[in-house]
Formats: C-alpha cells, sequence, structure tokens
C-alpha cells in the first residue's frame, strides 16, 4: 500500500489542459522526482495536490485520507509541506520569525492566554524554538539566526525555504526546483540534505527538478511530464535513457 | 558595544532583555505619572489627548501595519466608540462596562466590515474603507433620536464607583491606564503565534496557506481587534471632547490616523506611539509657532493640512520606515559605537516575487 497515491488527476484552465489524467504513487520514504521541460505541468501537479488549484478530475490520497477536497490551509495538518519555485519568504521578519511561523500547526495556547502571555504560551513557544534550532542545526543556518530575510543570498534563502518547511514536522516534503538559482556546490550539499532528510528524519519527498545532476544524486525513482502527460517513470537512468524523454526534450 | 546572545529558548522573544531598557522605560514611566503635577494644565489635557491617539494609532498599526491592509475608514471605528459610550452612559449603563460595550459593539461592526472588506485588498480595500467612513458619518448626522444629529450630543461624566474620572488628573491616569493595558496585549499578541500569522499575511499568502494559517481568518481577526481597540480610543475621546458632532470624526481624523501609522514606521507598534505622539502634537505646535512667522503665511487657510502633508512627504522621501527606523538606526549608533557604519541597514537588493496565487 503506497502512502501517496494521486488517481486519474486532470487539471483544465479553460481550453488549456495543463494536466491531463495523471497517476502516480510513492511509497514510504522514497524521493520522487518529477522532470519535464517548461510547461509539463510539474508545478501545477504540486499545486493540485497542496489545494491552490481544484483538479478537474481524479483524486489525491495521502495515509488512505483523500485530501482533494480539503481546504488550502489544513493540508499541513495532514503532514504535508511544500517549498515553492520563487521564494516565498515572509520578508519582514528574521529567519527565526519565518522558522516559527512554521510551527504555526502546532498549539501555542488559546487567544486569550497569547494576550495575556501566561505561562502556558511561554512554554509552547519555548518548545518551538527547540525544535526550530535543530532544524537550524541541521540545515547549518546558525549564522543567519536573527538576520532578516530580505537581505539574505538567494542561496541561503532557499536554504530557509526548506527549513521553515521542515519545522512544520512533515511527513512528505514537496520540493519545487529546490536547485534552481544554485551553484554546483551548493547543489551537492542539498542532495546531502536530501539525504539525511530521507533516512535521518524518514520523510517521503516529492521534488519537481531540471537539474538532472541533483535529480540522478538523490532521486530513487523519478516521473517525467511533457504537456501535461505522463511520459516515463522508473529509475533516473530508465527515464534519462527512455526514447520518449529524450525526444520531448531534444525536440526529436 | 553589545553582541546579542540568546542563552535560553525563552530570550528571543523577551521584551527587555537588559538593564539599560528597563531602567529607560521605568524611568519613562515614572515621568508619565509625575507629568500631571508638574505640567501647566493646558498640556496635561493634551498629553491625554495624545495617549487616546496612541490607542487609535495602535487600532490602526494592527491593521495597517501586521496585516497590511490598508484602511482609510479609521475615524468611523472612533465616532463608534464615541456615540456608543456617550449613549450608554445616558442610558445609566456605568462607566467601565460602557467603555468595553463600546469597543466590543465597534468590533462586531469590525467583524462586519471586515468580512466582505477581505475579499479586496491594497487600493480598492482603501476604497471600501473609506465609503465605510462616509456613511458612518452620514449615518451619524441623520439618526438624530441616539446621536443627537447635528446638534452634537453631550457627553455624561465618567463617573466609576462614586468616583468622577471626568476632572483632568483623574482623566489623564484613565488614558494613560487604558494605553499601558493596550500597548501589553498588543505586544503579548504580537510575540506570539497569532502576532506571526499576521505578518505571515502580510508578507506571502501562498507561504501562509502552505503553513495551516488560515489567511481570510487572520485577516477578519486583524479587523475585529483593530476596531476594538480603535473603538475604546473613541469612547476615551468622547470624555475628552466632552460634545460630540458628526464633524469630528471625519476623513481628516482617518487620514491623521494614517499618517501615525505611517510616519511612525509600518509594522512597529513603537512605531505606532511615535507617530501617534508627533501627528497629534503638531497642531499644537503649529498653534504655538503661529505668531512667530510672517502674517501672510500665519494667516494662510489650511496651514495644519500643508505641514501634515510636508511632514509625510519628507518621512516617505527619506525615512521610508519612519520614526521607528529612525529610532532603531540610532540605537544601533549607541550600541555598536564606535563602529556603526553608515551603509549597515542598507538592504541587499530585494528578490523578484512571482507565483502569486489568490
Amino acid at each position: 500500500m503506497s502512502v501517496f497515491e494521486v488517481k486519474d488527476v486532470s487539471l483544465r484552465f479553460g481550453g488549456v489542459q495543463a494536466v491531463g489524467n495523471v497517476s502516480f504513487t510513492v511509497e514510504q520514504g522514497e524521493v520522487f522526482a518529477i522532470i519535464g521541460p517548461n510547461g509539463a505541468g510539474k508545478t501545477s501537479m504540486l499545486n493540485v495536490i497542496t489545494r491552490v488549484f481544484d483538479p478537474s478530475a481524479g483524486s489525491v490520497v495521502f495515509e488512505g485520507q483523500d485530501i482533494t477536497r480539503l481546504p488550502r490551509h489544513k493540508i499541513v495538518h495532514s503532514g504535508i509541506a511544500r517549498t515553492f519555485q520563487n521564494i516565498e519568504l515572509f520578508e519582514g521578519g528574521t529567519v527565526l520569525d519565518n522558522l516559527l511561523l512554521g510551527r504555526h500547526r502546532f498549539d501555542h495556547g488559546s487567544f486569550l492566554a497569547q494576550w495575556l502571555w501566561t505561562p502556558g504560551v511561554r512554554r509552547a513557544e519555548a518548545a518551538s524554538r527547540a525544535h526550530v534550532e535543530d532544524v537550524i542545526d541541521l540545515l547549518d543556518l546558525m549564522p543567519y539566526r536573527n538576520s532578516p530575510v530580505a537581505g539574505l543570498p538567494y542561496g541561503v534563502r532557499k536554504v530557509v525555504e526548506l527549513a521553515r518547511a521542515l519545522s512544520t514536522q512533515p511527513r512528505l516534503l514537496l520540493l519545487d526546483e529546490p536547485a534552481s538559482g544554485l551553484n554546483p556546490e551548493e547543489t551537492r550539499e542539498l542532495a546531502f540534505w536530501i539525504d539525511d532528510i530521507q533516512k535521518d528524519l524518514g520523510i517521503t519527498v516529492i521534488m519537481v527538478e531540471h537539474d538532472m545532476s541533483l535529480v540522478s544524486e538523490a532521486a530513487d525513482r523519478v516521473l517525467c511530464m511533457n504537456m501535461g502527460q505522463v511520459l516515463a517513470l522508473g529509475s533516473p537512468a530508465q527515464v534519462q535513457g527512455d526514447p520518449a524523454v529524450i525526444a520531448a526534450y531534444l525536440g526529436g | 558595544m553589545r553582541f546579542h546572545y540568546d542563552t535560553s529558548y525563552h530570550d528571543g522573544q523577551t521584551l527587555l532583555r537588559y538593564p539599560v531598557g528597563r531602567i529607560a522605560y521605568a524611568a519613562l514611566l515614572l515621568a508619565l505619572l509625575v507629568v500631571p503635577w508638574v505640567l501647566p494644565k493646558y498640556y496635561v489635557g493634551e498629553m491625554s489627548y495624545v495617549f487616546i491617539m496612541c490607542i487609535a494609532s495602535l487600532g490602526l498599526m494592527t491593521l495597517v501595519g501586521y496585516t497590511g491592509q490598508v484602511s482609510l475608514g479609521h475615524s468611523a471605528f472612533i465616532a463608534i466608540g464615541a456615540y456608543t459610550e456617550t449613549w450608554m452612559l445616558s442610558q445609566g449603563v456605568p462607566f467601565g462596562p460602557s467603555l468595553l460595550i463600546a469597543a466590543c459593539l465597534s468590533g462586531v461592526i469590525g467583524l462586519v466590515i471586515g468580512l466582505p472588506a477581505i475579499r479586496v485588498s491594497g487600493l480598492y480595500l482603501a476604497m471600501v474603507t473609506l465609503a465605510f467612513a462616509i456613511l458612518t458619518e452620514h449615518t451619524i448626522g441623520h439618526w438624530k433620536g441616539v446621536t443627537g444629529g447635528f446638534n452634537g450630543l453631550s457627553v455624561g461624566n465618567p463617573v466609576l464607583a462614586g468616583f468622577d474620572l471626568g476632572g483632568l488628573k483623574p482623566f489623564y491616569y484613565l488614558c494613560l491606564g487604558v494605553l499601558v493595558l493596550v500597548l501589553a496585549g498588543l505586544l503579548n499578541l504580537m510575540r506570539s503565534k497569532t502576532g506571526r500569522a499576521f505578518m505571515g499575511v502580510r508578507d506571502s499568502e501562498a507561504a501562509a496557506y502552505s503553513l495551516g494559517i488560515w489567511v481570510a481568518g487572520y485577516k477578519v481577526l486583524a479587523f475585529v481587534i483593530s476596531a476594538m481597540v480603535t473603538g475604546l480610543a473613541g469612547a476615551l475621546l468622547a470624555h475628552h471632547v466632552r460634545f460630540l458632532t458628526p464633524e469630528g470624526f471625519g476623513l481628516i481624523l482617518s487620514l491623521e490616523l494614517v499618517l501615525m501609522v505611517t510616519i511612525g514606521g509600518l509594522g512597529s507598534l513603537r512605531g505606532a506611539i511615535l507617530g501617534a505622539v508627533l501627528i497629534s502634537m503638531l497642531p499644537t505646535f503649529i498653534s504655538r509657532i503661529k505668531p512667530m512667522l510672517p502674517e501672510h503665511i500665519s494667516k494662510q487657510f489650511g496651514l495644519e493640512i500643508f505641514v501634515f502633508g510636508l511632514v509625510l512627504a519628507l518621512f516617505v522621501l527619506f525615512e521610508p520606515k519612519g520614526l521607528n527606523g529612525r529610532w532603531i538606526k540610532f540605537r544601533t549608533f549607541l550600541q555598536t559605537f564606535p563602529l556603526y557604519r553608515k551603509d549597515m541597514f542598507k538592504r541587499g537588493k530585494s528578490y523578484m516575487k512571482s507565483e502569486r496565487y489568490k
């Protein structure tokens, strides 16, 4: 029984079919990559999973629960966290503020208790801070803890976004082009972190990625999409050698 | 030189971590407690007014500074607070509960306005709230049975447990006390989950959703809190002016409030206070220096509005972070002396954002 399942999902915007009848399953603890040329429907697929878009047909099931019609802000409560292709950080805050916001789904005391800053609220805040510090340790963000995110270099901002997603303590992590804009060194570091996330934290990862070096290094299985359709599915080597995939990329 | 080191998980959220800060704020509070016994009567009354405007400014800051929703209609919440308070007193409701009822009614109306208003943002939201302010002003003008219409309405004395708080000194302490309570509450709120969620809603709705923040809910919540606090300020204002007319709650008041939060520095409670102090003292200041100006300037109609506009323009041009930003720079200068560099606060390039979903 797969932990995550997409069944016959279609997404239409008027006459445009962004995703057409896509099905795939992801196993517990797997790193699953989605690749494809621009406009293939990869990010649309992630947006269907995180409920940004309503699919026109099909269903998405995570841990046996149908999340196809869940409200958008409830997705994280079922254990799914995501990052964004174009970084979506809270620019007004520090790295710490951003990571603490990742803890939003956990109890931090009632509204009235927060208003009064009761000992219970203080304890909950300290517990959140402790969790956030673990993530900071994991991703080596110590030097930036109190820096405003608006001034940080691009590569660090990407890591902060990953850290914020991890702060929600997810069981499934969706990464939307985690390596875009990173230099080869940073990409390699990212591959190690994805490995850590999968092996040490036991989190299942689905990532949309263009960088084949990262995909072949980190991914267990790869799904190639083109024009909203599934083109190929298999191990990185299999997919890279698939004639249909080569044709889609090179325009054969 | 001072270095920030967190040595416990509580440190990041402690309000006054260092003895210097604690001593400074204690001294400020002490000075404010002594003021009525030292300053001339006129200034004591003015200070009460400044405190009331600080409360209103804090209310608006919750909405504009923390959730990024612009409101040009906060004069309406002040009016609702003021008229509710006056009407409650005239119906025999005792003073303390009347304040609470005024704040709550204002909050309920904030909820009613907030529910449809959160569907729009930016300039459109400003227009919706502007329309609400105009409607409220006219409703007050024509609802003679309750508000006295354009003839006005005199305000009953605030008597609490047989003690008249309407006198100059007691009223000063009342306003100061309410301000401190509101400020403490908002400080607590802004450093806990709710305040963070407000910031999340302001900076990125897409990310806020993905972290489980119910964006619409928090936007409405900000509207309600903002309306309640502003309504409370309105209720106090009623006792300050002692006679209510609809003209007193016009658009100029809304604009003044927006000026306070903008000049103070968006996204900071300290900014709300600093802005309110500056803007609500400006008219007094202008009337003080008027005699010193050449006659053809001092007799000009609209001198105050001109100065307001000038101050706003100068701040937007030279210190977009407002008085709070200026203060933080000054504080950093002191803390890092002699290592302060002029470009310490120059921001690096902010990266382009797209992928904005509604």
